[in-house]
């Protein structure tokens, strides 16, 4: 099992699980005489060493060498061990016994004395039957049917070599392949050779090589502390290819991440954030107080939320209402108006949010009563939602990031200043800007950047200076002009954390498994360069 | 003055296609006449024209308002563009227009519909009245027979294009309708014209009528008709006039095409954009975008003609829009603002972000839900009654996911566990947000609180859990253990969501803040969970 400590490893909490490899329990150990010997011929070897060879001069069992292999391997860089297979000539059964007292043939040409010895007495050997015939045909032997007492049998030659033991003697000895392919054929037909597939280790010194490990401890313990032990004792590697175990945590949500990011780049820049808890809204500050006529097409049901219940709004702050009503039905503050029968009913619909903009336009009116004048940088970051038709990147909620300056003589060139830090911030620098309309700016630009991995232009936000039809009934002095920006937090989000779906990011649908995977949100960090491949 | 567009390659063709936006107050750019008149201003081509109200030589065309139309569309306006000469393309464009404006400034019908008549085909004087539906019968547009006004509601209830206009009359005791002298039906506005009337590419003399809620859009969506395929009159830009008597016996002639002159200072074009161009270059700006300017008076003035074409300008600021437009707005310099602030944290929200760091710190993953949901979330499934959750709820949902904002936060959390259910356990998650209540102390009858919710989801019910992590926050918040002033206590208590026995009422700071228990069985079936489950739901705002 690969692991880079040794020592037993504890269980996984929820967050490790499901990882391959998690750390590790401990491992084999390594100690014992063949492993020892083993690298002790490894230290003087040239190169390496075969265990089967080893095996066979150890006159141990192959597999006691092998199980040292895994085990040094399990050890990290000691040894490399690589797999080979070869194929080899082994001895049955009977081929050893021959091997070791000789063919059938040759123990029956040795039990014939000179005198001869009666062919039924003969057939009584071990070895009679098979030997008889292989001794007849090799002409070692012959009968005489004419005996007296029946056939006898007498030596022909007075010795003779036998070859068949020989060569199973070679082949014992390794050398097979000294003889002739015909002659291991025949061997083979008569079941005294076969040939065997044999799996053996091409063993050589690895990078951590040493002769030493057999001692080695798996871990620092206060005992060895405590007595000073661990001086004299040698300690096994650690795999530090291995994976460790992810600690017990746990996790903030990924677009909350983001969410903090933008807090902190409007605090850097000294914008103060906005009450936005506050998620029903009148129709008057929702619309109405930001200069949005009554037939405006988002005050349409299929396009917001209105209440059954609470249905409408209690309180409005009729003086300043009263100057709206004017402004959008018969103009003022140099407007010519909408023309129009401005409804309070209208107004006075509760509604959920369409933007945060209802809350910049509550805030705007609180600096408007407070006199005098003092400038302001304002930000939020909260739900809007709208009654739209829901597709993969729309949801009926989601958050909204604003920003506004209001001060003496603020210009278009001054909005585009402040959204150029904004963005950088964000780490996009290439910024283009688009004439758009917008019912409460004037004029109104849409901010775009170019986009490297879509290769394109692509909508980052919108932006403008609030009409004097929205600010001036609120009470800002005439030459206060207000700039404000706004964006939606979860399409960066989704461009930033790759997501293609808003439901895998917001929403109970969220995949627990990227929220725990999620890193940390550096909006103006550039990605991590792409891995290279490591020189094989 | 919309130049912008992206270039898209056209398939196998050569033909290279642009896709321009349009603002969506300016009707003057959506049809093809209009927005190439706007290019060629805009490039110097030519000038912007001067679009006439001319009087016939015969006898005015007259409309007649009666006062049955009050209850139901009071407005009404009329023009006749004479002697024009159709091709294909102009009459399609013609009639797009008529579409365009009718989704657009029109709102689908609802404030102005706009009928064309061949008017050689009619015999004025005209009147539009209202009257019951079993009284108008006529044949409209593409029928063959006549139909009464009901029959024809009920044929157009299955046609894909009309049937969204019905609603606006549908339930109306009269419906508005025109005739002219011989009873001949116009149209019965804003569903359907007649058939007579209808116009052709042969058509020489239309009549346009347009009918509607709202005055000031009728007049700016006949301004607009008739400015744009005047073009194509014998007497280029001229429209003839007509004359519409209103109930009360006040008559008024249309189109208006009113021309409109506004001052604005040059140094205030340049202050509000961040520029420094002289009055002469500004005016030249202006000029190129058909706002037709000149330097007078102190020579810091700039005098604008407002053409009947741009009813989007009613403010200064418009017309510093348009200035900063043709400029270019990335030829504008940066700078940024001498604004100097200190900025503040939102106390709620800044005891928020502290309270999720320490959150995750103790464990427990967040969790990002819905605001809005169902009844059943809040009420049914957690065994409450809807009527006692104070929740504020949806007139207009389209599906029983968006019926009510939630009153608390566990549904959300609930929910999230059952998605992911093949996560390994323990499963330990939590969310700090607004939950939304009636509160008719608040001026629009309902308030946020923000809520801290956290759940334990494993194989058993982790109570203990639960409740060291409320003493966790109280710790973090510096809320002592005890009854004392300022300390935190549980209680036994109970609720329908919670198994008997097994639930805690939480104080501090002397207010019951919230509760924490082990999940009623039922409630835990009901989210299609099979563990046990703990939870903790309390409100933070009293440790602001």
């Amino acid at each position: 099992m690969a692991a880079h400590a040794p020592g037993a490893g504890s269980g996984s909490g929820c967050s490790g699980a499901g990882r391959d490899t998690p750390s590790a329990p401990g491992a084999a150990m390594a100690d014992g005489p063949v492993a020892d010997v083993l690298l002790r011929r490894l230290e003087a070897a040239d190169g390496g060493l075969d265990s089967a060879e080893l095996a066979a001069e150890l006159g141990v069992e192959h597999q006691a060498v092998v199980g040292a292999v895994k085990s040094l391997q399990a050890l990290g860089e000691i040894i490399e061990a690589e797999l080979r297979s070869t194929k080899r000539w082994e001895l049955t059964a009977e081929g050893e016994e021959i091997a070791r007292e000789g063919s059938h043939e040759a123990r029956v040409f040795r039990s014939v004395p000179p005198e001869g010895l009666a062919q039924s007495e003969l057939m009584r050997l071990p070895s009679g039957k098979v030997g008889f015939s292989k001794a007849m045909s090799n002409k070692w032997i012959r009968v005489d049917k004419s005996a007296a007492d029946g056939p006898r049998v007498f030596r022909v030659v007075d010795s003779m070599e036998d070859d068949v033991q020989r060569r199973l003697q070679l082949v014992r000895g390794g050398q097979a392949e000294k003889l002739a392919e015909k002659e291991r054929s025949e061997l083979r037909k008569r079941k005294l050779l076969t040939e065997v597939t044999l799996k053996t280790y091409w063993v050589s010194k690895g990078s951590a090589f040493s002769t030493s490990v057999s001692k080695q401890e798996a871990e620092l313990s206060p005992e060895m502390i405590s007595s000073g032990s661990w001086r004299d004792r040698p300690f096994k590697p650690y795999n530090f290819s291995a994976r460790g175990v992810l600690p017990d945590s746990g996790h903030l949500h990924p677009l909350l991440k983001v969410r903090t990011q933008f807090r902190q780049i409007f605090l850097e820049m000294g914008f103060t954030e906005m009450p936005t808890d506050n998620f029903i809204e009148s129709s008057f500050w929702n619309f109405d107080a930001l200069f949005q006529p009554q037939q405006h097409p988002a005050r349409d049901q299929h396009d917001t939320f209105f209440l059954q219940d609470p249905a409408e709004a209690l309180q409005l702050p009729m003086d300043y209402v009263h100057r709206v009503k004017r402004t959008h039905s018969q103009g003022g503050y140099g407007s010519q108006g909408y023309k129009y029968t401005w409804k309070l009913d209208e107004a006075r619909k509760n509604l959920l949010r369409t933007h945060t903009t209802a809350a910049s336009a509550r805030a705007l009116y609180r600096l408007a009563r407070k006199k005098p004048f003092t400038p302001i940088k304002y930000f939020s970051i909260d739900r809007v939602f709208r009654n739209e038709t829901l597709d993969a990147t729309h949801l009926a909620e989601f958050h909204q990031i604003e920003g506004v300056v209001a001060d003496h003589g603020l210009t278009l060139g001054h909005l585009m200043g402040v959204l150029r830090e904004f963005f950088t911030k964000l780490g996009i620098t290439q910024l283009r800007f688009k004439p758009a309309y917008n019912p409460y700016t004037e004029p109104s630009m849409e901010v775009f950047s170019y986009h490297q991995g879509l290769k394109k232009w692509v909508e980052v936000g919108n932006s403008g200076l609030f009409r004097p039809e929205m600010l001036l009934p609120m009470g800002l002095p005439e030459n206060v002009s207000v700039i404000a920006w706004g964006l939606s937090l979860e399409r960066p989000t989704m461009i930033k954390y790759g997501i293609n779906n808003i439901r895998e990011l917001v929403g109970h649908k969220v995949n627990l498994q990227m929220v725990y995977d999620s890193p940390l949100c550096r909006l103006d960090a550039e990605p991590g360069p792409p891995q290279t491949q490591e020189a094989a | 003055g919309k130049e912008q567009g992206d270039k898209k390659g056209g398939g196998a063709s050569d033909v290279v296609l642009y896709k321009i936006d349009v603002p969506a107050n300016r009707y003057d750019l959506l049809c093809l006449e209009g927005l190439v008149r706007g290019l060629q201003v805009f490039k110097e081509r030519i000038k912007a024209p001067l679009y006439k109200r001319v009087m016939p030589n015969g006898e005015i065309q007259k409309l007649i308002i009666t006062e049955e139309t009050a209850k139901i569309r009071p407005y009404a306006v009329a023009a006749v563009l004479r002697n024009i000469k159709f091709t294909k393309d102009r009459y399609d464009s013609f009639i797009e227009l008529q579409e365009k404006l009718h989704q657009n400034i029109c709102r689908k019908r609802a404030l102005v519909a706009i009928g064309a008549h061949d008017l050689d085909s009619l015999s004025g004087p005209f009147t539009f009245t209202a009257k019951r539906p079993s009284d108008i019968k006529f044949k409209p547009l593409s029928k063959t027979k006549e139909y009464t006004a009901c029959e024809l509601m009920n044929i157009y209830k299955t046609d894909n294009h009309l049937k969204h206009y019905l609603h606006i009359i549908e339930n109306k005791p009269l419906y508005p309708v025109i005739y002219d002298s011989n009873g001949v039906v116009l149209s019965m506005p804003p569903i359907i014209n007649g058939n007579h009337s209808k116009i052709t590419l042969n058509t020489r003399n239309v009549f346009i009528e347009c009918t509607g809620t709202d005055f000031t859009k009728a007049k700016i969506v006949l301004d607009i008709i008739v400015t744009m395929f005047s073009e194509y009159c014998e007497n280029q830009f001229t429209v003839e006039a007509a004359e519409v008597v209103f109930p009360n016996g006040k008559s008024y002639t249309f189109p208006e095409l009113a021309y409109r002159k506004e001052m604005v200072r040059a140094d205030l074009i340049n202050k509000k954009v961040g520029i420094r161009e002289t009055p002469e270059n500004l005016a030249k700006l202006l000029t190129r975008m058909c706002l037709k300017s000149e330097v007078i008076g102190d020579g810091n003035q700039i005098e604008i003609e407002i053409p009947p074409t741009r009813a989007d300008i009613i403010h200064a600021c418009d017309i510093v829009e348009d200035a900063a437009i043709a400029y270019g707005y990335n030829n504008i310099q940066m700078t940024l603002p001498k604004t100097y602030t200190i900025a503040n944290q939102f106390p709620l929200n800044k005891l928020t972000e502290l309270l999720r760091h320490d959150m995750a710190a103790a464990g427990f993953t967040e969790a990002l839900t819905f605001a809005l949901c169902s009844q059943e979330d809040i009420a049914d499934k957690l065994g409450v009654d809807i009527s006692a959750t104070k929740a504020v709820h949806i007139s207009n949902p389209k599906t029983a996911e968006f019926q009510v904002a939630r009153t608390t936060l566990l549904p959300g959390l609930l929910k999230t566990i059952a998605a992911n259910r093949k996560m390994p356990l323990p499963l330990k998650l939590f969310e700090i947000s607004d939950i939304v209540v009636k509160d008719s102390s608040r001026d629009v009858g309902a308030r946020n609180y923000r809520h801290l919710c956290a759940v334990y989801y494993n194989k058993n019910p982790g109570f203990e859990i639960i409740h060291g992590l409320l003493d966790r926050i109280m710790q973090l918040l510096d809320v002592p253990p005890g009854e004392k002033k300022g300390g935190y206590v549980i209680k036994a208590s109970e609720g329908p969501a919670f198994f008997p026995g097994r639930c805690a009422e939480v104080f501090a700071r002397g207010q019951s803040i919230g509760k924490l228990g082990v999940l009623h069985p039922d409630v835990i079936t009901k989210f299609e969970l099979t563990m046990p489950c703990s939870s903790l739901e309390i409100n933070i705002e009293p440790f602001l």
